[in-house]
């Protein structure tokens, strides 16, 4: 019943103002402003005078924006290549920002100020090869310093890292949730056969590799040694993934079928973020920014940053994949003498 | 049709001379079937194409409407979206998390291909290229027919997916495999998926029939005195758009065949060392990175495929209602030849962190960052034209002017996006969303209705009116940069698109209060384009009629008159003396020449 009479005030509601419409135009033709102009120039004016009035709004939004968001902005990056992003970033940022400051008051200045009126007469103006040299020039020379700027930062991000200097690690990626293995005392991880995927081999590891055995698979949360190297692999056991570490300013795919690397030196431990952001609950995360199903909003892992000392402690708490495998064959042959 | 048919090869071969059989046809009595259905006049086409983008633009945007609902007020019940999507999709009215991707999914994929695409080329290509390069009619009225047809089919089955039980395609607009490749991954894979890559498949059939159609009349049936330095920049951008669509989306008619062949016959194109379901699948060897490849050496050029027609009808406006030749005509045809052609060779920097090599990463960032320097040679170019001009504001003016500036607010986010390492952290985050949609989305729009609003009296030989037309574009206007500009503080703050909720990180617990004011902005910008929509249909029927050429404009589908018809011109076709832009001449008495009018003794062409 509601929504028949919600369908007849929609409809009523188009046929009166059709008729508004219709009694507003017939009353403009015997006012006699409805001139042979298709657009009349107290029209033009009015559009002219919200022109500044727009654009100061629009600044001003921009402006509150930035005040009342700015600490909800991601922190200082707490990782070493973060902090250069962050740099390239702002100086980027300054570039841009002049450019859509300047442009956009020409814009609005510019038609605010040249409305149609009665004595005006347009300046013709066609071309003009200096002016097209100097706004094809200046961008580009801009645009070398964005380009070597920005490529330094990426050659330097990217450029190949000493494993074994390293901390080998690799986060693999399923539908919704994330684990992570350590290369162990070896710092090497083993090999991996999809094929292999199982209950109890859930990351699908080559037992017949030496190097898998000392791994160490954690779920829940993984530690990383600040100051330190952590050259991550990447894998994906069945759609597309992206394992995105904002704080780090880190991010790659992850890929079934291929095995993708990066790596960066976090330089602030989760203590110390905790007392840089006043927020004693303050955690690190790996986020999935790779759309992968129903439930990829909350497919997360926690981080944590330890001091080398901490790291150590904790990762040696862990079990290696054999301990793990062999703790579960145990008790699944308990649970079959039973 | 066959009638028709031969009235076009008899104009075409006996070019200018050749009228008074050609007038005859035009009282030819054609049956409702002939006229608005199968029809093969481009002007109608144009309005068949105008008319299913609107619907299906209204449908994207009311599927936006109830994401945003979401993303505003997480896990509240709205009794609308249990309305519209029923208790499957929102029991007790709140949106399921897989209705959620499937409705961003659809959003996309409606907006790119059928209003932008579909909607802006095929709506305005085909009611120009032959009324503003003086020919009769497109070269094949017939396939141009087919265009039309394919794209309504295609338009169909995409709708009809978003009723079938499992749910419309859902993998993102750009279906990366294997989620969208596996049933198992997400319902929306199964049948969803299946109708989506055959609406797409019938879409891109559309498309290059269309735009194979528009290379081949604006090549050959130029009127007389017509070169191509004296066409109108519209045309000149409907010509390059058409290039790009030949180039490129036959590649993603690949992609997508590939993806069928994954889906149903066992290929392993982009599947390999998948374990899914409790079962590990025999596919090996392929890589879901070349799909990623192959898709957006489509999908790059197709951001140019939707701006550069919306460029084009913003630089002839922009001329017109300046009173002003527009700036630097030839450094415009440059610079669209130029994004033309470098649109081709940028496609990698959407793949930065894919694993891809990071020196091929290099090289995209490079040739990327290129493309910043026609696109500022474009915006100062239009500002140079403002300047000193006499200018009138139509709603249609106004659009170019929104578009002007969104296309500057949105590109200059794009030198961050593009240079690699800061793509990093800002890949896939809201930050992207709010790019793309101001510089592509709302430049693109913006261009659409600016058309929509100049044309209309060609299009309807009736006027639409104004002062709703201002009501629309501010409001229009000032919703997109509400809607949109905030996202960029959420992005920065690491919220991935694509996320039905936030609600999970407490790192984006304060993000509440921006989402709810977007998701305000965005229903005020749609109720808005009620206005527009009762503006376009109230105008064709009662619309205060026009006349010949009410924005004094110098391009030749001005000098047809008001009626439609078949043929466009009673009599000779116009011969053309002079460029489009020849507005405020000094020596003339009026402030226009159009382009018909030969040169005075001792006149110098611009």
């Amino acid at each position: 019943m509601i929504s028949l009479l919600t369908y007849v005030a929609i409809i009523l509601g188009i046929v009166a103002i059709a008729r508004l419409v219709k009694v507003y135009e017939l009353s403009a033709t015997l006012k006699g402003g409805d001139t042979e102009e298709a657009v009349s120039d107290s029209d033009t004016k009015f559009n002219a005078r919200l022109m500044l009035p727009f654009l100061i709004a629009f600044f001003g939004f921009c402006i509150y924006l930035v005040y009342s968001y700015k600490d909800n902005l991601l922190p200082e990056s707490a990782s070493e290549h973060g902090v250069e992003i962050d740099t390239l970033f702002n100086f980027n940022l300054i570039i841009i920002g002049i450019v859509f400051v300047a442009v956009n008051i020409l814009l609005f200045y510019f038609a605010f100020k040249y409305y149609s009126r009665k004595g005006l007469k347009a300046t013709y103006f066609a071309h003009s090869t200096k002016l097209e040299m100097i706004w094809t020039i200046v961008p580009a020379l801009f645009l070398a310093v964005i380009i070597i700027y920005g490529l330094a930062v990426w050659n330097k991000i990217t450029s190949p890292v000493d494993a074994n200097k390293a901390v080998v690690m690799e986060l693999f990626a399923e539908q919704f949730k994330w684990t992570a293995r350590y290369g162990g005392s070896d710092n090497v991880l083993g090999e991996s056969n999809y094929k292999l995927t199982a209950d109890m081999n859930p990351l699908a590891i080559d037992t017949t590799d030496k190097h898998a055995w000392d791994d160490k698979i954690v779920n829940g949360e993984f530690h990383i040694p600040v100051n330190k190297v952590v050259l991550m692999y990447f894998r994906s056991k069945d759609v597309i993934h992206s394992a995105y570490m904002p704080h780090f300013r880190a991010q790659m795919n992850c890929v079934p079928g291929m095995k993708t690397e990066f790596h960066f030196t976090p330089t602030i431990t989760t203590a110390q973020m905790r007392e840089k952001t006043k927020n004693p609950d303050f955690d690190y995360v790996l986020l999935c920014n790779k759309i992968c199903g129903a439930t990829h909003w909350n497919m997360q892992m926690k981080i944590v940053v330890d001091s080398e000392v901490d790291y150590k402690k904790w990762l040696a708490e862990q079990k290696t994949f054999k301990e793990k495998s062999m703790a579960q064959s145990n008790a699944e042959t308990k649970v079959a003498l039973n | 049709m066959s009638s028709h048919a031969h009235t076009m090869d008899h104009a075409d071969a006996h070019g200018h001379d050749d009228h008074g059989h050609d007038h005859s046809h035009d009282h030819h009595e054609q049956s409702f079937w002939t006229k608005y259905i199968f029809s093969t006049d481009h002007k109608m086409i144009s309005k068949q194409f105008l008319i299913t983008a609107i619907f299906m633009g209204i449908v994207a945007m009311m599927l936006s409407i109830f994401f945003r609902l979401q993303l505003a007020w997480p896990g509240q019940s709205f009794s609308m979206l249990e309305y519209f999507l029923g208790k499957k999709w929102a029991p007790n009215g709140v949106l399921d998390p897989n209705m959620y991707l499937a409705l961003v999914t659809i959003h996309g994929t409606i907006m790119v291909f059928f209003v932008l695409t579909g909607g802006l080329s095929g709506t305005f290509s085909n009611l120009l290229i032959p009324l503003q390069i003086g020919a009769r009619d497109m070269a094949s009225g017939f396939l141009n027919m087919l265009s039309f047809w394919f794209f309504a089919v295609s338009s169909v089955i995409m709708f009809y997916s978003m009723f079938i039980e499992t749910g419309p395609a859902s993998a993102g607009w750009t279906i990366y495999p294997p989620l969208s490749a596996l049933e198992e991954a997400m319902p929306g894979s199964g049948l969803g998926m299946t109708l989506w890559l055959v609406s797409m498949t019938l879409f891109v059939a559309g498309s290059l029939l269309g735009s194979i159609n528009y290379i081949v009349t604006v090549l050959n049936l130029r009127t007389k005195g017509m070169t191509m330095t004296r066409l109108p920049l519209t045309i000149w951008a409907f010509f390059v758009t058409a290039i790009l669509g030949v180039l490129s989306f036959p590649v993603l008619f690949a992609a997508v065949l590939l993806l069928i062949f994954d889906r149903s016959f066992g290929t392993s194109f982009y599947l390999s060392d998948i374990f899914i379901s409790g079962q590990a699948m025999e596919q090996t060897g392929g890589s879901p990175v070349l799909f990623q490849h192959l898709f957006w050496f489509l999908g790059h050029p197709e951001v140019y495929i939707v701006l550069l027609p919306a460029l084009g009808i913003t630089s002839e406006v922009i001329s017109t209602m300046s009173r002003k030749p527009i700036f630097g005509y030839r450094a415009m045809i440059g610079s669209i030849l130029a994004i033309g052609f470098l649109s081709f060779i940028v496609w990698g920097h959407h793949m930065f962190i894919t694993g891809m090599n990071p020196f091929l990463g290099s090289v995209f960032v490079f040739t990327t960052l290129l493309i910043a320097i026609p696109s500022a040679v474009k915006a100062f170019n239009y500002i140079t034209t403002l300047w000193k001009g006499n200018l009138k504001f139509s709603p249609a003016m106004l659009f170019a002017i929104g578009l002007v500036s969104t296309f500057v607010t949105g590109g200059v986010t794009g030198i961050i996006l593009a240079d690699s390492a800061l793509d990093i952290n800002v890949h896939d985050t809201y930050f992207v969303v709010a790019h793309f949609h101001i510089v592509m989305g709302a430049s693109a729009i913006f261009g659409m209705f600016c058309g929509v609003y100049h044309w209309f009296p060609r299009m309807f030989g009736r006027m639409m009116n104004n002062k709703l037309g201002y009501a629309h574009f501010w409001i229009t206007f000032i919703a997109v940069y509400g809607v949109f500009f905030p996202m960029h503080f959420i992005g920065l703050t690491g919220v991935p698109r694509r996320y039905y909720s936030n609600e999970a990180f407490a790192l984006f617990d304060n993000l509440q209060s921006i989402n709810i004011l977007i998701t305000v902005f965005a229903i005020i910008g749609a109720l808005a384009q009620g206005l527009f929509l009762f503006n376009f249909f109230y105008s064709m029927y009662r619309g205060k009629k026009s006349i010949q050429n009410p924005w004094e404009s110098n391009t030749l589908e001005w000098t047809a008159p008001v009626e439609h018809l078949h043929g466009n011109w009673p009599g000779e076709l116009p011969t053309v003396y002079r460029w489009p832009y020849d507005y405020s001449k000094p020596g003339k008495d009026v402030d226009f020449v159009p382009q018909t009018v030969p040169l005075s003794p001792g006149e110098e062409e611009h």
